[in-house]
């Protein structure tokens, strides 16, 4: 499958609700730091892959653009990819093309959001997803459709609301070792439930935060990638898949597109047998539903089995297979493409054990991340190893 | 890791009143007229005139809704036009209480996706259930359409005022 | 939202309701206070590329080094190109019509776009131009009112 690819370096900006530097100022903070990480310069960098989510949010058209300077793009091929929410895990499949076909040795590959520019709310923007003319007219939100297919899971599998809430609580305690962590915290289920109910079944802890941020890795072929570092981190798998973006014509109770995406990439990988050969993973977790969703997507649960593993401890950071070890989109934030970099990112960190208080005990071979977006219709899956 | 670089946060206070910090504000004028498609254009009549129509694709043998001109799946034109009952079965809601600005609702909006008689299972639309004590609704639950007096439709999917339930 | 033409239902009408606040940034902060304060334009010094980008950076988008000197360039310099608008955004005549001058600040590598004062007939490549500083002051681009021919 081409050429052997690496991760060799990361970086990261804070997390925050409303940033005081512009767009590329982020983009330049998460890229130069990952830079400095793989122990390189721009001059060392063949190609440049950019990823951010609607222009909408950043309220700049032909965003790419405005991010370049930030992100390396000066003087380079640069391109930027954009598949909604799955951007941040797709950006660096994309990176796996350029350097996979032999074209380039080494890629920068940066995300960037910043929506607290989007005003009065980043939902302006979120409902134009609606079909204009047979949905729009019923004044939707994008909560709507969150709760809905919440709703549809758990009325298939018969799963409470509580077990449904142990994510959020889970999640936000993993936060709290993250340094770029928004809102990490000690929660009970109770608490969680206790919060204003925004769309039922969502309640307001149940929903990733609001957030401007950016995530960088550096990535390169296998020569480069030896040169460079003793610890390189192997893309070992991709997949990318999609579903109808005619919602209401399919059961939003299983995500179908990550299941192909995953079994794309575990073929890929070798792997047979997802959850023996699989440690750790960061499904993406904007709602607390979704990331057992997208477990099961993964096959990383039986259908409907994961709230019941979650319940058990199993998906905890000492747990049989720890998942959102890195305290995910709603403990350390949802910048939409630097949140699946930011995915990415802790691959990197956990598999080099560099992941600090968030380190995963027991010894890990392999990881596996994912994001979805669009229509509720798009995953993105990246399987990383030592 | 090491410790993060930059991501400076600056309080809702900073942000929008304290003058402290340099900002600047826009607002864009982005209007649109979308085109309806034939397909659509179809369905839109037939909702002013208090018919639900959807779309049938003879190689895979769905019958959907909303129409569309061609099969997505089979990627090929769809064969006819099929009309359909307006009751149909809620397949998954809410109970809404923000608007998309988040400002609050005292009483909630009821969107689902509601699968319609007719079509092949499954195989839905969103729209909003009422006439109900909001506490009563249940997936499964059987709904019929309750339209708008003929003399206000003006050919669009709020033709169709809400979805009750029928016992 | 409506439809457009209720006869064929050939076009759905509606809007993005959005609008946005974009902050300065850290070095647009700078930037701005210093022409707020001291009617100073802030550049930043890359020593490696030997390059001063204006506005204020807080890096060099060719090596990417980290910017932390921000000094002002002086207030003249030359103008490298020009266009004269006789139309506005919405395609009406403008009278008289609106210079959009690009001037290379002198000690600046890059430039600065901004309105070109006085007579448009009188713009020229080459000439020396300077800039022209608002009356009120408040920490906008439009601070500058813009540039006038020397």
């Amino acid at each position: 499958m081409g050429n052997r690819v690496a991760v060799i370096g990361a970086g990261i900006t804070k997390f925050v609700r409303r940033a005081q530097e512009t767009p590329p100022e982020l983009a330049w903070a998460a890229a130069s730091q990952a830079l400095d990480n793989a122990g390189m310069t721009l001059d060392d960098i063949d190609c440049v892959i950019h990823g951010t989510a609607p222009d909408a949010f950043d309220g700049v058209h032909m965003k790419a653009e405005y991010l370049s300077a930030g992100s390396g793009g000066w003087g380079k091929p640069y391109t930027r990819t954009y598949v909604g929410g799955g951007t941040g895990v797709f950006a660096p499949i994309h990176s796996w093309m350029h350097l996979a076909s032999g074209k380039f040795k080494t890629a920068l590959v940066v995300c960037e959001e910043k929506m607290s520019s989007c005003q009065p709310h980043p939902q302006g923007a979120f409902i134009t997803i609606f079909d204009h003319t047979t949905e729009r007219a019923l004044g939707p939100n994008l909560l709507w459709i969150f709760a809905l297919e919440q709703h549809r899971y758990m009325s298939v599998h018969g799963i409470k609301n509580e077990q449904i809430a142990l994510a959020s609580v889970k999640n936000k305690h993993n936060a709290r070792g993250h340094p770029s962590a928004q809102i990490g915290g000690e929660l009970t289920v109770e608490e969680v439930l206790d919060s204003e109910i925004l769309a039922y079944p969502v309640h307001r802890l149940m929903v990733s935060p609001t957030s401007d941020g950016a995530a960088a890795v550096v990535m390169a072929v296998e020569d480069v990638a030896k040169a460079q570092t003793g610890q390189p981190v192997w893309l070992e798998g991709v997949g990318w898949a999609l579903d109808t973006a005619y919602w209401t014509n399919r059961d939003l109770y299983y995500p179908r597109y990550v299941e192909k995406a995953a079994w794309m990439a575990y073929e890929m990988a070798g792997i047979k047998k997802p959850t023996e050969e699989i440690d750790f993973a960061e499904p993406y977790d904007p709602f607390a539903y979704k990331e057992l969703h997208h477990l099961e997507g993964l096959q990383l649960a039986p259908k409907g089995g994961a709230p019941k593993l979650l319940a058990d401890g199993y998906f905890n950071r000492d747990g049989k297979l720890p998942s959102c070890p890195s305290g995910g989109l709603l403990g350390v934030g949802n910048p939409i493409a630097a949140a699946g970099m930011m995915k990415i990112c802790e691959l990197f960190w956990q598999l080099r054990g560099e992941a600090g208080e968030r380190q995963i005990q027991k010894p890990l071979r392999r990881g596996v991340a994912q994001a979805w977006g669009d229509l509720m219709q798009v995953g993105t899956v990246v399987v990383m190893g030592t | 890791m090491k410790e993060p670089k930059l991501g400076t946060g600056l309080s809702s206070r900073d942000f929008f009143e304290s003058g402290r910090f340099f900002t600047v504000s826009y607002e864009v004028r982005a209007e649109y007229a979308w085109d309806t498609g034939p397909a659509i254009g179809r369905y839109l009549e037939e909702l002013k005139a208090g018919r639900i129509m959807g779309r049938r694709c003879t190689k895979c043998n769905r019958v959907f809704v909303p129409p569309r001109a061609f099969c997505e799946l089979c990627f090929r034109p769809a064969d006819d036009w099929v009309p359909l009952e307006d009751t149909g079965t809620i397949n998954t809601f809410s109970r809404c209480y923000i608007t998309w600005d988040m400002q609050k609702l005292t009483s909630p909006e009821i969107p689902a996706v509601i699968e319609i008689d007719g079509a092949t299972p499954g195989h839905g639309i969103m729209h909003m259930i009422g006439g109900v004590d909001p506490d009563e609704i249940k997936v499964g639950m059987k709904v019929k359409a309750v339209w708008k007096p003929e003399s206000e439709r003006e050919g669009a999917i709020t033709d169709i005022k809400y979805w009750k339930p029928v016992s | 939202m409506r439809v457009a033409s209720n006869r064929n239902y050939t076009a759905w009408e509606g809007k993005i309701p959005v609008g946005w606040r974009y902050t300065a940034g850290l070095a647009g902060q700078e930037f701005l206070q210093a022409l707020k304060d001291r009617g100073e334009i802030l550049g930043s010094r890359c020593e490696r590329c030997e390059k001063v980008y204006v506005p204020a950076s807080i890096f060099c988008e060719r090596c990417f080094a980290e910017l932390n000197k921000h000094e002002p360039v002086k207030s003249e310099g030359e103008v490298v190109t020009f266009a004269i608008c006789h139309r506005d955004l919405e395609g009406n005549p403008l009278d008289p019509p609106r210079v959009a001058a690009a001037v290379r600040l002198d000690g600046a590598t890059s430039v600065l776009v901004h309105n070109g004062l006085g007579d448009p007939a009188k713009w020229k490549i080459g000439a020396r131009a300077k800039v022209k500083l608002a009356a009120n002051r408040t920490g906008s681009i439009l601070d500058i009112e813009g540039f006038e021919l020397v």
